[in-house]
């Protein structure tokens, strides 16, 4: 470390304490119905997203998943939009077609959330092999769960990134748990970053409680990536604070015991770390907080005046090119 | 007789079927906690080892089960979700339903496939909200969708019987509704339509989730004095043709109400057998109301218009009605 500046150390600060109250609204307005459905929030993850997405440049690439709004706004997604998107509004980002699980905002290299376990992977080794044939030094990132790390496809995504050298960092938040599954009972090994090895690259397990941890692991994998020795895993330990999605409570299951839950949460990232910056006297998190709620009550406000779409545009758009008869009504 | 939830019933037929055939055994993702409730207490009546929560590994653990049936066992695999079919579909379709023709007839393939929630369960979007039966189907796998308690309970088990793999499909929509179930054994066999009212002037063939919007809406004809038939392959392969052609011929109407996309649907396949088989019986054009051929999309106004609703039904059964006087 040691190069960050104190700018970038409030930085961080500002993204996850932006997640944590994002989410936090989230629920509430899934609980109000006015963001329909479900949502996977990332309440207790989010120094992975703020330490990865900080070590990258505007022009590189994410794939996120389906708990994918802390991704996002670490890339710098708008709150407005996303707000907007979830509550399937025309002026969300995905126009109301995505909802939580598909943001997408190509322009800021946000290559979408994603509803199938371990899809965005392969879409990472794309972008950054484009970016390698283009002839610039642009880096993805994928993001994905330990749950994720035994689905073929992503299995099959490390070894296209390590045989061509592609600028991919592999990010494998590793909550513990898909859903009720214990990744202790799903994968033999004690770190899921020693798999990289077998795909003959890179493999660095770290705390993902730690945000200054997550982003120097990352540093060196992206900087690795950039200068062309091709693709790293890095593991990041975490832990979600509250339920797999936000309908949790209503399946009346219970995987993880209170005291786990309660360990976990003595390590919450939205305590120590600013905590830390006062204690350096580096900045005045309350103040960070004060910005934040402001940004949020606008996204809210915003999403809430914006008009649902018509429904005759979810015909719209299906094609590139188009042609008469396309795509077919139901009726 | 007494009622009792869809939901309910299935998981007593497992049960039961359980218990009866000890070479069944249960696979598929978070199937111990069991998130979707169609599996819970079966570790604690017939211990760990008839039940197996698998990695998000669905390719792996449907063949999996192709390769414990060659070799005697009766897996029941649990999708979780619709679109787990497209992860898997090599060894479904490519595997699974092809190796016992291929290998000259040798050997059986019993495994039942389970979707609990099948077809959109409303605000997930387009990845979660696909109604597959049509690509199965296609691809010759024996496929039932039951629409009311005893029928569930009933295919569910003639499904785990059956020697050949047998997609079940549990509409999301139906889960919680409640009917009458019969005490006891019993099986509903493949390959019987049933008639869920009967009409003289107009059939409406309708599938799953469809089901019970189809009655609501012959409710509404019978207002206008329509007498509307209602009838639910509820087995979609094998399909109970007879049934259907009958009540062609004897309405020579005919309105398709299907929850999956419209190019090469089943309604188009239902199409074509009324085309190929009571068009002299026909008095006017067969229509469809299906999906339309996009991506659920999340917000509630969009993805209300794609999918198939009563209003259109109502339209077209209309429409099909006055086409006899022009
Ligand atoms: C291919 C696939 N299988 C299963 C699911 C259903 N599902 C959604 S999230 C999830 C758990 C994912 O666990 P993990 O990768 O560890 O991510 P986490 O939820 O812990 O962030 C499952 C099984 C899915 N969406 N896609
Ligand atoms: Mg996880």
């Amino acid at each position: 470390m040691g190069e960050l500046t104190r700018d970038q150390l409030v930085g961080f600060y500002r993204t996850m304490r932006t997640i944590r109250r994002f989410e936090q609204r989230v629920v509430e307005l899934v609980n109000r119905n006015d963001i329909p459905g479900a949502a996977h929030e990332y309440v207790g993850e989010e120094a992975v997203a703020t330490g990865v997405c900080h070590a990258l440049r505007p022009d590189d690439v994410i794939t996120s998943t389906h708990r994918g709004h802390g991704h996002i706004l670490a890339k710098s997604g708008d709150p407005r939009r996303m707000m907007a998107e979830l509550m399937g509004k025309s002026s969300g980002y995905n126009r109301g077609r995505g909802g939580s699980m598909h943001i997408a905002d190509l322009r800021l290299g946000i290559f979408g959330a994603n509803g199938i376990v371990g899809a965005g992977a392969p879409i990472a080794c794309g972008a950054a092999m484009a970016a390698k044939l283009k002839g610039r030094d642009g880096v993805a990132a994928a993001f994905f769960g330990d749950g994720a790390t035994n689905q073929g496809v992503l299995l099959e995504a490390l070894n296209l990134a390590a045989i061509w050298k592609l600028p991919v960092v592999f990010v494998c938040e590793n909550n513990g748990y898909a859903i009720s599954a214990s990744i202790r009972e799903m994968s033999p090994l004690h770190h899921l970053a020693d798999r990289a090895s077998a795909f003959g690259m890179p493999g660095d397990t770290v705390d993902g409680m730690d945000v200054l941890a997550v982003n120097e692991t990352a540093s060196r994998a992206v900087a690795r990536a950039r200068a062309g020795d091709g693709p790293s895993f890095v593991e990041c330990l975490t832990y979600r604070f509250v339920g797999h999605f936000t309908a949790e409570k209503a399946l009346g299951i219970k995987y993880r015991s209170d005291e786990e839950i309660e360990e976990w949460r003595q390590r919450d990232p939205l305590v120590t770390y600013p905590a830390w910056l006062r204690e350096r006297g580096i900045c005045d998190p309350a103040r960070v907080d004060a910005e934040v709620e402001a940004v949020l009550e606008e996204a809210v406000a915003f999403a809430r005046q914006s008009p649902l779409p018509a429904a005759e545009e979810a015909l719209d758009g299906m094609y590139a090119t188009t042609y008469p008869g396309l795509p077919a009504r139901g009726w | 007789m007494r009622e009792i939830r869809y939901l309910e019933a299935m998981r007593e037929g497992l049960f039961e079927e359980m218990r009866r055939d000890p070479s069944v055994i249960v696979l598929g993702e978070d199937v111990r906690h069991s998130v979707r409730g169609l599996t819970k207490g079966i570790v604690g009546e017939f211990g760990p080892a008839r039940i197996y929560d698998t990695p998000i590994s669905e390719a792996a653990f449907t063949g999996l089960a192709t390769g414990a049936a060659l070799a005697g066992m009766r897996p029941v695999v649990e999708y979780q979700i619709n679109a787990l079919l497209f992860v898997a579909f090599d060894q479904l379709v490519d595997q699974a339903q092809k190796l016992r023709y291929m290998m000259g007839g040798q050997g059986t393939i019993p495994v039942t496939y389970v979707i609990t929630a099948s077809g959109a369960r409303r605000a997930l979007a387009g990845q979660h909200s696909d109604h597959l039966y049509p690509l199965l189907l296609h691809m010759g796998m024996k496929t039932v969708m039951p629409t009311t308690p005893e029928d569930a309970k009933g295919l569910f088990k003639a499904a785990i019987r059956e020697d050949d793999p047998v997609m079940v499909l549990s509409p999301a929509a139906l889960l919680a509704t409640k009917g009458p179930v019969p005490d006891g054994d019993y099986v509903t066999p493949l390959g019987r339509a049933r008639v869920a009212r009967e009409g003289t002037d107009l059939t409406i063939v309708a599938v799953g989730p469809l089901v019970p919007e189809a009655l609501v809406a012959a409710e509404t004809l019978a207002a206008e004095g329509i007498s509307a038939e209602v009838i639910d392959p509820r087995s979609l392969l094998p399909l109970d043709a007879e049934t259907l052609l009958e009540s062609a011929r004897k309405t020579g109407h005919v309105v398709l109400f299907d929850d999956s996309n419209r190019t090469c649907g089943f309604a188009a396949e239902l199409a074509a057998l009324f085309a190929d088989r009571a068009w002299e019986a026909l008095r006017a054009p067969v229509r469809r109301i299906t999906r339309a051929d996009v991506p659920v999309p999340f917000s509630t106004p969009l993805e209300s218009y794609v999918l198939p609703s009563r209003e259109r039904l109502l339209d077209a059964c209309r429409a099909c009605r006055a086409a006899v006087q022009a």
